[in-house]
């Protein structure tokens, strides 16, 4: 009988801690923003790093110092989470569910690719801003023609590819490397959209691409991978890869002691926790996205964050997550009220101060944005960008000690 | 004819009628909880059609969905062909896999025929992302279309009044009769001269024929086709655990089983967004425990005690 | 060489993630859709031990096991016995555990988000070390040397053991072997139990040389699905049997022919052994 009642204390507990979090009794007047991610599923691993932890510091930054001014009056937020659990059917139904039924102010972004694109028609049609971050397409054009509420902040497709190509291109005029290349990706929509970029992008480029595979998503074995592309002697080697196999790939070089002059593996490779994993071993590792840590805002918005959510800020996608709420931000506070229509417009016409500097949309898309970065001594540093400041120069891999 | 056989197909039409004027009278976030529901109502009863009567459990209902949510994405995405077109041509090749799929499983029964299915959803999930990669080529499958949520929820609508249409039609025919006597037991279906094979064939491919139709239609609503995404293995699981729970045995089984799921599943997901997964567990352990017989088999025993009492 | 190597050291891999199942099913007659969870709990134990108490996963597994067996002991006693009791056939016990296990793989993920939401990335002997001339991650031996001493002390235990005897007489008919005075109950609580500790003390290895997140469960209880059944319910040969045809498959495609057929050339193994022996390799003709 006990053992029962404890069970259902704990279950209470759990359902009235959930409720709480819907409901949050703020006293005064409050602004409702909504926010879907997935909180399970496969993107998870990746939210719980760079999204949501932001969007927690986010929140309690602006209710520490009073809360939004608007209609001239100081509004606490008041945030309203829900998990998509990696599901795009999941994602539309809650989205709908914070603007029809909990009638939220303001919704702020999606996490993936998939995501913002399943979202955006239901932005457009009620109005709603969509400051996208973790979106990365090349149809930008035509994207943001559909839906003229969305705006673009992390690059393109070809810009990620091309930031690669420009390090291979500098060291192949310094003589480093060859023209050698080895390219692996996983077999889902984000590898096959970069690799299928990258194969002429390369080409026209000069190199020769010695090792062209894909493999499946969950492979568990990805060694195989490894010693054909080491057996085909690359000078550079670069994989469009996911999270699990970033890490998967990594491994297997460091366990066949691939000797390349560059190592790239894509998203996750600016996770604290690669890092954290390979040591000294990352050193000289090259990935997608970055950071300029070494910037004084930077720098602040890296310690609130650990200070805050109790965990590191990842080195790419965190400061522009925090960029895209800032950009709300400034525009709510700069319209003065909540018109989504003005806001909308606000942020089309207008350069935002954000802790990555000054940016602004043209034809809603903006071009600042770090497209790679580097593991040097412990730290993820921006090494190519779009109108970015404070990019280190790339250093050569040299071993995996 | 007697009263009692046109009873439920009257009930099922008003139903219908009143399900039509969904979209006219709900806000956006209950419609949008509705087309998901009838989507799952769609795949559920179409799964039931085949697996209610001969007990054969069947975990292709993915690799189904995702052809017609990926032909669609590719077709209209890398040879901009229309939405129309795709969606005609996207059940057809579900069909003629499904009937060599139907033909290729005639040995195999009970668990063997289950993981048989899953390992041929998981293998088309493979071998579409591998030709996508090597052959196709894709720089992302966009599915743009002017299609709003009540346009796709009257379109799964109707196919799932086609799907029940369809059951009740063969419930009273020859093919019908012929695959209960199957799902009690096959060799006495084979000894009374039933054609055991054509009738599990014919009636796995319509499964396979509504499952890429509901695949194709909502393929507009998620925009944004990933292969790994559409052929999920997690909605061929989903499917059965609710028709499993309402009880795949009658034709409106999976239908009482799919609401109070799609409820349940948006109450916890609203009142817990920080442990969603969590308390769906626990609520499903609670099913298991206290309705031993799914939801028909409640309903059932209340009908039994109700008509005990008015004798 | 390369591909025999590294194709066993696969293997091994599998036949950790399968073993497990082959218990729970074959003997206990649970089609445990919550397998895949219990590894990743295993391999969180390990991931998390790791990183906060420099714990190694070799160690680990001593703490993990009798854990997963004292879990997975109550659970069977007390949630999946009572299903056991209430059904009326093999068939209403398989609808009733797999809607009992799918509810239980939430509530194990549900915990584990709850405790990491993030991957669960170390890393622990990924030094290279040569077999027979080719180079494999010392990790990956490891995880192959103590599958093969799980999988021989489970064959031993079961062929030359009389608890074994009556194990393997569970397995092949419940109400015969309930006759014959053995405690099927007891019996099946047993192998459920050591199952769970297999596949546990499995995904506490498997999480060195292989990135899982608390969401991924379901990949492995799927591949566990496949490998019992290629192997045929109910007999440890079996799965190991197939464990190792799968390794070798996928690692010669992907070698030979292209990384990307790998899991297709898998599945397409499965489905033509199904195709030629219905009941699978080890299985028995059901009657």
């Amino acid at each position: 009988m006990k053992r029962r009642s404890t069970l259902k204390l704990a279950v209470g507990a759990a359902l009235a801690a959930g409720l709480a979090f819907g409901t949050a009794a703020l006293g005064g007047e409050t602004i409702k923003i909504g926010a879907v991610a997935p909180k399970s599923g496969p993107l998870a691993g990746g939210s719980t790093v760079t999204h949501w932890p932001t969007i927690q510091l986010w929140v309690s930054e602006v209710n520490g110092r009073g809360g939004l001014n608007i209609d001239g009056t100081q509004k606490m937020i008041e945030l309203i989470e829900y998990d998509d659990k990696t599901n795009p059917g999941e994602h539309i139904k809650a989205v709908q569910r914070l603007i029809t039924q909990d009638k939220v102010d303001m919704l702020l972004p999606p996490y993936g690719t998939g995501f913002h694109i399943a979202a955006a028609p239901i932005y457009a049609k009620n109005g709603f801003p969509l400051v996208s971050v973790t979106a990365i397409s090349d149809q930008v054009d035509s994207l943001t023609t559909k839906f003229p509420t969305m705006f673009f902040t992390l690059g393109t497709t070809s810009a990620f590819v091309g930031g690669v190509i420009e390090i291979l291109n500098d060291m192949k005029a310094a003589g480093t490397i060859g023209n050698r290349v080895a390219m692996v990706n996983v077999a889902d929509a984000f590898g096959i959209e970069m690799a299928d970029a990258a194969r002429p992008m390369l080409e026209n480029a000069g190199y020769e691409v010695v090792y062209d595979k894909s493999y499946p998503l969950g492979t568990p074995d990805l060694s195989p991978v490894m010693k054909g592309a080491k057996a085909s002697n690359p000078d550079a080697f670069l994989a469009w890869s996911y999270p699990p196999d970033t890490f998967g790939l990594t491994k297997a070089a460091i366990t066949e002691n691939l000797d390349v002059k560059v190592f790239y593996t894509a998203v996750a490779t600016s996770f604290p926790a690669y890092g954290g994993a390979f040591g000294q071993a990352a050193n000289g590792v090259i990935g997608a996205g970055g950071t300029n840590p070494d910037d004084p805002k930077i720098a602040a918005y890296r310690k609130a964050h650990m200070d805050v959510t109790g965990q590191p800020a990842d080195y790419w996608a965190s400061a522009n997550t925090y960029v895209a709420l800032q950009i709300l931000e400034q525009a709510m506070e700069g319209v003065g009220t909540i018109d989504r229509p003005a806001i909308t417009q606000y942020i089309k016409d207008n350069t935002f101060d954000t802790i990555m500097g000054e940016i602004s949309f043209d034809k809603q898309n903006s071009a600042k944005f770090w497209s790679v970065g580097q593991w040097q001594d412990g730290v993820f540093r921006g090494v190519k960008g779009s109108n970015v400041d404070g990019a280190v120069d790339v250093q050569v891999k040299s071993g995996w000690k | 004819m007697n009263s009692t056989s046109w009873k439920e197909p009257s009930i099922a039409a008003i139903v219908a009628i009143l399900a039509a004027s969904v979209p006219l009278v709900f806000d956006a976030y209950w419609l949008s909880v509705s087309v998901t529901a009838m989507m799952y109502i769609a795949l559920s009863t179409s799964w039931a059609l085949f697996s209610g009567p001969t007990h054969y459990i069947s975990l292709a209902t993915g690799a189904f969905f995702g052809i017609g949510g990926y032909l669609v994405g590719t077709g209209m995405s890398d040879y901009n062909l229309s939405f129309w077109l795709m969606a005609a041509i996207a059940p057809i090749v579900a069909t003629i896999l499904a009937a060599l799929i139907g033909l290729a499983t005639l040995r195999l029964s009970g668990v063997y025929f289950v993981i048989f299915t899953l390992g041929l959803a998981e293998m088309i999930r493979n071998l579409v992302s591998w030709i996508q990669n090597n052959f196709l080529g894709s720089r992302g499958l966009y599915v743009l279309t002017d299609f709003t949520e009540s346009h796709i929820y009257w379109m799964l609508l109707i196919i799932a009044c086609c799907v029940y249409l369809l059951g009740w039609l063969v419930n009273r025919s020859r093919l019908g009769f012929a695959l209960r006597i199957i799902g009690n037991d096959e060799s006495v279906a084979k000894h009374v001269g039933i054609n055991t094979a054509m009738s599990k064939v014919i009636l796995f491919m319509t499964t396979g024929f509504f499952a890429a139709l509901v695949g194709a239609v909502i393929a507009p609503r998620y925009t944004y086709i990933e292969p790994n995404q559409v052929f999920s293995p997690e909605l061929s699981f989903l499917v059965v655990i609710m028709a499993l729970l309402g009880g795949a045995g009658r034709l409106w089984g999976p239908l009482v089983g799919v609401i109070p799921f799609t409820l349940i599943w948006e109450f916890v997901s609203i009142q817990a967004p920080n442990s969603t997964t969590l308390f769906l567990g626990l609520v499903f352990l609670l099913i298991v425990y206290v309705l031993p017989h799914g939801f028909v088999g409640r309903i059932d025993q209340i009908n039994k005690k109700l008509k005990e009492r008015s004798h | 060489m390369d591909i025999l190597v590294s194709g066993l050291l696969l293997a091994g891999t599998y036949a950790l993630v399968a073993m497990g199942l082959n218990l729970q099913y074959g003997v206990a007659r649970i089609m445990n859709l919550a397998n895949g969870e219990l590894l990743v709990l295993g391999a969180l134990a390990s991931f998390w031990l790791f990183v906060s108490a420099e714990m190694s996963p070799l160690l680990t597994i001593f703490l993990v096991a009798p854990v997963a067996f004292a879990g997975n002991w109550l659970i069977y006693r007390f949630l999946l016995l009572p299903l056991v009791k209430r059904a009326k056939s093999q068939g209403h016990l398989e609808v009733d555990a797999i809607l009992a296990t799918f509810g239980m793989s939430f509530i194990m993920v549900g915990l584990m988000l709850s405790i990491h939401g993030e991957y669960f990335t170390y890393e622990f002997l990924t030094q290279p070390i040569t077999i027979l001339g080719s180079i494999v991650a010392l990790n990956r031996f490891i995880a192959f040397l103590i599958a093969v001493a799980i999988g021989a002390g489970l064959y031993l235990w079961l062929n030359h053991t009389r608890p074994g005897a009556a194990m393997r007489a569970v397995a092949v008919s419940p109400e015969a072997a309930g006759l014959v005075g053995i405690d099927v109950a007891r019996m099946s609580a047993f192998a459920f139990a050591t199952g769970g500790a297999v596949t546990a003390v499995g995904g506490a290895l498997i999480s060195t040389f292989i990135t899982l997140d608390a969401s991924i469960g379901v990949l492995f209880t799927m591949k566990a699905l496949i490998i019992v059944i290629m192997g045929g319910v109910g007999d440890i040969r079996g799965a190991i049997l197939a464990a190792i045809i799968l390794g070798i498959v996928e690692t010669a495609v992907a070698t030979l022919i292209d990384p990307g057929l790998t899991l297709t050339a898998a599945y397409l193994i499965f489905l033509l052994i199904l195709l030629f022996r219905p009941q699978g390799l080890f299985g028995r003709r059901a009657t």
